[in-house]
């Protein structure tokens, strides 16, 4: 005598629960977040251009706000020397960054709610007025 | 020595991925390898388990740390020697979860005189918990990369890990803890020298195999990044079957990562790592303690020929009553 149809049951349990997410996707067309950059300030700009590179800001843009508000609240450097352009900008979420970037809904939280990140930037700083919002 | 060709092994793996990634094999790091490495680990464990699966179930086992059901007046331990179905499954509950086995773990020392001691050890017991444990969260935490529209569960989880909001992106304590956890498993087997006289290559293996994923993990959510988005859509790809390699640069180290991860689910069914299937297989917890209560029947009897005395009788009557011995019947 052996165990063999408990043992299936537990093996069925397990092949459900590993190849959940290969079912749990199948044939469904994963839409790809596309942040857009059509908001009137930045199609005003003659170059369009973030406080640094795009491939610098889209890998560490978090770390940046992180470091900014330290400097700023913790330090009192008000204004942040770009390495890419040599400009200097005002440290500020909402007077710098969301000036450019008035859309937070079709810029920020595109690829936030395509990876599920859920940045506590919104639990201090009001966000931009959209219409809609 | 066995660290050692250990360490070179993963070392090995690492370079591999990131001279695959320089030289245009994409496809072989990103689909095929992984493919076959899923492919694998869920064949190899299923068969391996079947196989264990075809071996007769042993007689039950009732020293098993626990007073067995007796006499009334006796204190029955209803978890550690269950008699019941409901009592199995808190023993397994214990093991499975909270390592119940590892938590009488003892150690033993020569003291002078000599003087043989014995004493409580949990901290095997408590890193070995931590680490399961935070890997099993770190497991789970990747199905975001894994599914469309992340399961709340799944985003709760996370937003427990990254609670003490630690900088950002914010610092995962399952991180902290399953790298802190696999360190001081490795150190047991170098320092303590009784461990690392029984250590074998395959012990080390798996540590350095693990460690290496996390740190290469870390390095990719906190220091020299990816593409995140770009990940995504490859993962997403992988998983709904219909693979498409990422157009732009991601990083290197994801696929140093994802090599890692595809060389840990091949190698799981073929190494100690088969435990996870294992434990729920190990007699002295899944069998209920009724050797007494219910009738077991070994499971090879065959059956056996007898003779009984009425056919020996019907076979001698003639020679026993010529010989004048009593007969049962004329």
């Amino acid at each position: 005598m052996n165990d063999k149809g408990k043992i299936m049951a537990g093996l069925i349990i397990f092949i459900g629960i590993f190849t959940f997410p290969f079912y749990s996707n199948l044939g469904k067309a994963s839409a790809v977040p596309e942040p857009l950059l059509n908001t009137p300030v930045i199609k005003q700009m003659p170059v369009k251009q973030c406080v640094e590179t795009k491939e610098y800001m889209r890998a560490n843009h978090m770390q940046m706000l992180n470091e900014w508000r330290d400097m700023l609240l913790r330090d009192g450097i008000k204004t942040y020397k770009s390495m890419s352009n040599g400009k200097e900008y005002v440290i500020s979420l909402q007077n710098t960054c969301l000036n450019c970037h008035s859309n937070k809904k079709d810029f920020c939280d595109t690829c936030h709610k395509y990876l599920a990140v859920h940045p506590y930037c919104w639990d201090c700083h009001f966000g931009p007025k959209e219409a809609g919002v | 020595m066995g660290a050692l060709l250990s360490f070179i092994g993963v070392l090995v793996l690492v370079l591999v991925a990131v001279i695959g990634a320089k030289a245009n094999m994409q496809f072989i790091l990103g689909v095929a390898v992984p493919y076959a490495a899923a492919a694998t680990f869920v064949i190899g464990l299923v068969m391996r388990v079947m196989k264990w699966a075809s071996s007769p179930v042993p007689f039950r086992i009732p020293t098993t740390c626990g007073q067995q059901k007796t006499l009334p007046w006796i204190k029955h331990d209803w978890v550690e020697n269950p008699t019941t179905i409901w009592g199995v499954l808190a023993r397994m509950f214990f093991e499975v979860f909270l390592f119940r086995s590892l938590f009488r773990n003892t150690k033993t020392e020569l003291h002078e005189g000599p003087k043989l001691v014995y004493g409580s050890a949990k901290w095997l017991w408590f890193f070995g918990l931590v680490f399961h444990w935070s890997f099993l969260v770190i497991a789970i935490r990747h199905l975001r990369f894994f599914s469309e529209q992340v399961p709340g569960l799944i985003q709760l989880l996370e937003s427990l890990d990254n609670f003490l909001q630690i900088g950002a992106p914010g610092l995962y304590l399952t991180d902290l803890a399953l790298i802190s956890a696999v360190t001081v498993l490795f150190l047991r087997r170098v320092v303590l020298p009784n461990i690392k006289y029984i250590s074998l290559p395959a012990d080390y293996f798996p540590l350095f195999l693990i460690g290496g994923i996390a740190v290469s993990g870390v390095l990719m959510r906190y220091f020299t990044k990816v593409h995140i988005v770009g990940v995504k859509q490859f993962t997403m790809s992988l998983v709904s079957l219909s693979p498409k390699l990422p157009q732009s640069e991601i990083g290197a180290i994801f696929w140093v990562h994802l090599l890692l991860v595809s060389a840990l689910f091949a190698y799981f069914p073929f190494s100690k790592l088969v435990h996870m299937a294992g434990v729920f297989m190990s007699p002295t917890r899944n069998l209920a303690s009724t050797g007494r209560i219910k009738r077991h029947i070994n499971p090879w009897n065959y059956p056996v020929k007898i003779h009984t005395y009425e056919e020996y009788e019907n076979d001698f009557r003639d020679k026993m009553k010529a010989a004048g011995l009593p007969v049962e019947k004329e």
